[in-house]
């Protein structure tokens, strides 16, 4: 299957089981079911484990679409260090928050997706994953003269001026240059940085 | 402005709300019929008004995963799209956004299951109740129906000594329920944009999760525990006086003890057609698997991209569109989609592939294009090939001008289109309704596509010595920025001057399509509709989008 990324499956389960484990327990509260007070427990340990959950961890290769604000509970996260980060622990994490809540039958769905996505943890923390957090990109200061970039020295492909019976039109700018000199912008080049 | 954009998008608009519409007829007249059918008024007695709940999201339900096969079974989509039944134009643009309807539709199974799922939840919990030694008058009377011989029995709960945990997984429907809902849970997390992206492999594999879905959907009311009074019963047992004479319904002949019945399974009526033309889908997919396929060329161009020339019996293809590729010594279950780039007019078929990933890494290995000696043509691994799948482009050639706009990647279709235009341009028996072609390509450099460069090259000239230099006009953007930049520059390059809509007559309808990243198309199609003029005689651009 090549190299998934598990622990980027995982923490989607996670998070979708910890908003399960709050509707479950909302239910069992607001309706008052036998041994509610698991209901409570389980909305508890629901925001806790969307909270845990909420920021994506970096891939291992390519680039990783934040969630949206993030960054906030990214930098309690790092706090935490080696708890956070290793898997090993959050699969252990997420298999002790699922078992009360499996007691009830409003939040049994919790349980079971808690529990299937501490497997999938267990699984990423096997081959080696690891959470890290999303450094936001530092803005660097540019050194003029390293960004201006080169356009391009030769001209697009074009075939022998007696082959081309086109007359030179607005439009043409971009390809209008005769053969074998800089190719010449169809609008001034300015270095914007972003 | 609005109004531009609600006549572009008005159909699918008109879709989605029909659809929106049905769903909630079936949701409100179901609930209405449970809130008010006197069969089920001793199991309203009981359960209150969450039986409706959780009947009507079960018929919007059944109604959904009807549905949500259809928009995903790739060959149906195509041969509708290759009668002329609903041809040209909007309608063919709906079929383009099957995938977008599957979406819907699958949000529209979460919401109701949510809604199933919390009305169950109560209904357990007061069938649960009325077992105890304070549930009172008529409650405890229904429950207690079904002890005795000769009795029929309402609440599937017997006794207070349990937990609805235990009694749930007692019964078909619970546990086909929660091994439902979890199938769901799990297809939807490992579908979500970005696990698609990370690992697409994962997300197709997990979706097929839907099997145990469908199988346990049609089983899930088996048990038949839904449950209301029998028609002999109802005629002999006046609801209307006899519920509140309980106490005498064992004695009295007037009120004889109600009789009830549970409600056949209905599920498997709604999703049996569905599942039927996917397995046959998915046969057609393995027979197309088992045909052959003929690789008449190997290309290895310098720039990391294989071309491979194919033949396959009574393959009939149109410009634009995409074939899937397996290839059984790499994997057995991978099928990848790549666009053709060779024109229909031309006795094989070809696709250009580049390395994005594990897989086409191992096919240009196989192949033999990481630079090593040409690989006999015996030893080449075994190739599958399922389609031709349509594509917006063909909608290229209704128009008397076509403005095509092409970012990285996205060139690729546009190989097959120019290649098929100039062969129907040439061709002094066909009359071409499209008399003008703009084509527009943005990448960071042409090295990688230098393949489609050459084709350039070599369409200018072939127009040129046919008179036709003024067919296609073409205009390169070559950028080492950011593709966002370049795009910006593309499209207010033309903003300035004026060039299409200035050499128009009118009226005019004027295609525009466009392959390349969401931002492009966006923007594109922004661009149209604050062209587009508002007076039907003007010009109009009407956007077309290719997506993968």
């Amino acid at each position: 299957m090549g190299q998934i990324e598990w622990a980027m499956w995982a923490n989607e389960q996670a998070l979708a089981s910890g908003l399960i484990l709050i509707t479950g327990g909302i239910v069992a509260t607001a309706g008052r079911f036998t041994q509610w007070y698991f209901g409570a427990y389980s909305i508890a340990a629901g925001v806790f484990v969307c909270l845990l959950e909420y920021p994506r961890g970096k891939r291992a290769k390519g680039t990783t679409m934040e969630r949206c604000g993030q960054k906030y509970m990214t930098t309690v996260l790092k706090l935490f260090g080696p708890l956070t980060r290793n898997y090993y622990i959050r699969a252990v994490l997420h298999l002790m928050l699922s078992v009360p809540a499996g007691f009830l039958l409003a939040t049994i769905l919790g349980t079971a997706c808690l529990a299937i996505a501490s497997g999938i943890y267990l699984l990423a923390a096997v081959r080696g994953e690891q959470w890290m957090p999303i450094e936001p990109k530092p803005r660097q200061r540019p050194q003029v003269g390293a960004t201006i970039k080169q356009p391009p020295s030769n001209p697009p492909p074009r075939p022998p001026a007696e082959a081309r019976k086109k007359p030179s039109e607005g439009e043409e700018a971009a390809a209008g240059v005769s053969a074998g000199g800089p190719q010449a912008n169809p609008i001034p080049v300015t270095d914007e940085v972003v | 402005m609005m109004g531009c954009w609600i006549l572009h998008e008005g159909l699918t608009i008109i879709l989605v709300l029909s659809w929106l519409g049905v769903n909630l007829y079936l949701f409100i007249d179901t609930f209405r019929w449970y809130e008010e059918e006197e069969s089920f008024h001793y199991t309203r007695a009981i359960l209150g008004s969450t039986l409706a709940w959780a009947r009507a999201s079960a018929l919007c339900l059944n109604f959904n995963c009807m549905l949500i096969l259809l928009p995903v079974s790739r060959n149906l989509i195509s041969f509708i799209r290759g009668t002329s039944i609903c041809c040209r134009g909007p309608w063919r643009r709906q079929l383009d956004k099957n995938l977008k309807f599957h979406k819907l539709i699958a949000y529209g199974i979460a919401v109701n299951a949510t809604i199933h799922i919390v009305a169950h939840l109560f209904n357990l919990e007061r069938y649960h109740l009325s077992q105890t030694e304070e549930a009172g008058g008529l409650v405890a009377a229904l429950s207690k129906l079904g002890n005795a011989p000769n009795e029929t029995y309402l609440n599937p709960i017997r006794t207070f000594h349990t937990n609805t945990t235990t009694e749930l997984l007692k019964t078909i429907a619970g546990i086909t329920g929660l091994v439902i809902s979890l199938a769901l849970i799990l297809i939807m997390t490992s579908s979500t944009e970005f696990i698609r992206q990370v690992s697409y492999e994962l997300f197709w594999y997990t979706h097929h999760v839907f099997i145990i879905f469908f199988i346990s959907l049609a089983i899930h009311g088996a048990g038949r525990i839904v449950r209301g009074q029998t028609p002999e019963s109802l005629s002999l047992h006046n609801v209307t006086f006899c519920r509140d004479h309980y106490a005498e319904w064992q004695t009295a002949t007037q009120c004889p003890v109600p009789q009830f019945s549970g409600k056949e399974p209905s599920a498997w009526k709604w999703v049996l057609s569905p599942v039927v033309l996917y397995a046959c889908e998915r046969i057609i997919r393995f027979w197309r698997f088992q045909q052959e396929v003929v690789i008449t060329k190997v290309v290895s161009h310098p720039s990391g991209v294989l071309e491979l020339h194919m033949k396959k019996r009574s393959f009939k293809m149109a410009p634009g569109q995409y074939i899937l590729v397996q290839c059984p010594a790499i994997s057995s279950l991978e099928w990848h989609p790549f666009t053709l780039t060779s024109a229909p007019q031309e006795d094989f078929f070809s696709v250009h592939i580049r390395e994005a990933g594990d897989w086409t890494r191992a096919l240009l290995k196989a192949f033999g294009a990481e630079g090593q000696a040409p690989k006999e043509p015996w030893s080449l691994p075994r190739l599958a090939v399922d389609g031709p799948f349509g594509a917006a482009l063909t909608d290229v050639f209704h128009y008397p001008v076509s403005v095509c706009i092409a970012a990285g990647i996205g060139v690729t279709p546009f190989a097959a289109l120019l290649k098929s235009i100039w062969y129907q341009c040439c061709d002094s028996q066909t009359q071409l309704k499209l008399s003008k072609v703009y084509f527009y390509w943005i990448c960071r450099d042409a090295r990688a596509f230098e393949w489609f460069a050459d084709l350039l090259l070599s369409l200018e000239t072939r127009m040129s010595e046919q008179g036709k230099t003024h067919f296609l006009s073409y205009h390169i953007f070559l950028t080492g920025w950011d593709e966002n930049q370049a795009i910006h520059i593309a499209l207010h390059w033309d903003e300035n001057n004026d060039v299409i809509t200035g050499k128009l007559s009118f009226p005019c309808l004027v295609g525009v399509f466009s392959c390349g990243p969401k931002a492009l198309s966006k923007t594109l199609q922004r661009m149209c509709h604050l062209y587009s003029s508002a007076d039907p005689r003007g010009v109009h651009f009407y956007y077309n989008e290719e997506s993968f």
